[in-house]
């Protein structure tokens, strides 16, 4: 009895370091063979591409909505945190994966002083990656804002 | 060593089996939650319709189902809304293409939920259901008639009514008996010929006769589904029972619809549409006229004296969301229609804006081979289906059907 006990409990553990084993080289065989995700910046603070403006966005509605038309209102700074205050946008944007843009045409609504805008007619007609291209045309000069939403 | 080589080989085909099982286990995470989200929980109250104060008047929807169904409001006397909008067929015909006093281009659309709808037509050149009914009233292969008509016909057959809901009827005794901005030439000079003054109360009453009609047509809300019983226990955490239960083929089929498939790119929310406009290489009907579809009901829809924003709508311009950030980028709209609802689909062949496709079958053949377009650019990029596949993903669409709960 205590032997055969001995052995079935070795066994056990043989067996349970057999499929340990093949657990992490089936998950290193998946690392390995599985490209890696794009890196995605998804902040809603972003620095346009020339860095002349420090650029963050806030959604009327949290989590984003699917297929319901939304304001949002994005707030321009100079890097030094300084607030831009006479800037017009301009909003494009789409889903690159499926190389469409936006189903509506948003537009920069009103002022809000203090270097916000509000911007209306956001909608997102399906969820997955979605690109949001905000132009900012300013005295300290033209540059782009780019936003990923993960929807 | 051998003994223990042994135990890693059966150690790893256990791990291998564990990862094949997830694929047919329980739900996941996002899996309930999309399944939630095309619950018809899900569908928020009726949205307001800002151009038409009469939408929720109980009165002016009464009014409007005596017009829906009334073959008086027409030009041969014997077509009315309900002609092609047949009540016991979902307020569709089953025909390739609707048929009124002749054959149309485009397949007649189901009525249930079209008050959520943001644009109306499989081009989207209408922007509320009260809009898009004058429309058909004045197309010479539908109704075939003209405003001016309606106007005295209206005035003639239910002036109580009328008054009582939209005030006094203005005085149309003076108007041409026939006269239209689209009817036959004669109709046309006659219309043209009418001071702005005249053709004024007459586009009143006829705006006036599409509110009343948009009134009755919000009382056709979509109905409860077997897939709502299962989706609303699913996001109750329960397991579903009864008809709410599902086959393992209907499961299949939902997880491909809502998974590899793509179908929620475009058919989603708990009208399974998203309401916009998609280019997906649907061949044309060879003999039919050119339709570059919402490429032209852009243009359409903002020319309508009966928008949103026009004279005739009861909005002020704020209230025209869908008009004033509309995407009027007609190139990329080329050959682009609205996406259906998927409610009640296995239950209405024909498919396709112009009834191309025969069966569920076909269709999604076409989203498989995924065809290019005749001109635009076709959205769809093909999926490759098994069998069962395809025998999943309809077992799952006729789970779409209004079917009133079955006692268990």
């Amino acid at each position: 009895m205590p032997l055969q006990h001995k052995t079935g409990s070795r066994r056990f553990v043989l067996a349970s370091a057999g499929l340990l084993m093949a657990v992490v080289a089936i998950y290193a065989a998946y690392r390995l063979f599985t490209p890696p995700a794009p890196e995605i910046d998804v902040a809603y603070n972003t620095v346009s591409r020339d860095g002349i403006y420090q650029v963050m966005f806030e959604t009327e509605a949290q989590p984003i909505p699917l297929n319901e038309t939304h304001d949002w209102v994005v707030t321009i700074t100079t890097p030094d945190g300084t607030p831009v205050t006479d800037a017009s946008l301009s909003i494009d944007g789409g889903m690159p994966a499926h190389g469409h843009g936006l189903p509506t045409e948003p537009q920069m609504a009103e002022n809000l002083g203090d270097g916000q805008y509000r911007v209306e007619g956001l909608r997102f007609n399906m969820g997955g990656h979605w690109e949001i291209r905000i132009g900012i045309s300013a005295d300290p000069g033209l540059d782009e804002a780019v936003f990923n939403l993960d929807l | 060593m051998r003994t223990a080589r042994g135990h890693a080989a059966i150690g790893a085909l256990c791990g291998f089996l564990a990862l094949s099982a997830c694929d047919s286990g329980a739900l996941s995470e996002d899996e309930r939650a999309k399944i939630a989200s095309l619950s018809i929980d899900a569908l928020g109250p009726l949205p307001p319709s800002p151009g038409n104060r009469y939408a929720d008047d109980p009165q002016a929807a009464d009014f409007g189902r005596l017009l829906f169904f009334d073959e008086g409001l027409s030009g041969t006397g014997n077509i009315s809304c309900a002609t092609c909008h047949v009540p016991d067929q979902q307020f569709q015909d089953a025909r390739p293409r609707g048929l009124g006093a002749d054959e149309t281009d485009r397949r007649t659309m189901p009525l249930a939920g079209a008050a959520w709808n943001i644009w109306q037509f499989w081009d989207g050149r209408r922007d509320s259901l009260w809009a898009q009914a004058l429309t058909p009233l004045e197309d010479q292969r539908e109704h075939a008639g003209n405003r001016a008509a309606y106007a005295r016909y209206v005035a003639e057959t239910y002036a109580d009514t009328y008054s009582e809901i939209f005030g006094a009827l203005p005085d149309i005794s003076e108007i041409p008996e026939n006269a239209s901005p689209f009817g036959s030439e004669t109709e046309r000079a006659q219309w043209s010929a009418m001071e702005l003054e005249e053709q004024e109360p007459v586009n009143r009453v006829f705006a006036n006769i599409g509110k009343a009609i948009e009134a009755f047509e919000r009382t056709l809300i979509p109905t409860e589904t077997r897939f709502d019983r299962f989706a609303r226990a699913i996001a109750a955490g329960k397991e579903p029972t009864g008809d709410a239960a599902f086959s393992d083929l209907e499961l299949e089929g939902l997880r491909l619809f809502i998974g590899k498939a793509n179908c929620l790119e475009c058919h989603n929310g708990p009208r399974f549409t998203d309401d916009h406009f998609h280019n997906t290489g649907v061949p044309p009907v060879a003999g039919l006229p050119e339709d570059l579809g919402r490429a032209v009901g852009i243009a359409a829809v903002q020319a309508d004296p009966f928008n949103c924003l026009g004279r005739y709508s009861d909005a002020g311009p704020d209230a025209c969301d869908a008009l004033r950030f509309m995407k009027r980028d007609a190139a990329a709209m080329e050959r682009a229609y609205k996406t259906p609802s998927l409610r009640g689909v296995a239950g209405r062949p024909p498919y396709m804006h112009a009834g191309q496709i025969a069966t569920l079958e076909a269709v999604i053949d076409h989203y498989s081979s995924a065809p290019a377009a005749a001109s635009g650019q076709s959205e769809i990029r093909g999926v490759v289906f098994t069998d069962r596949g395809r025998q999943a993903l309809i077992a799952f669409l006729n789970t779409l059907d209004a079917t009133p709960a079955s006692d268990p």
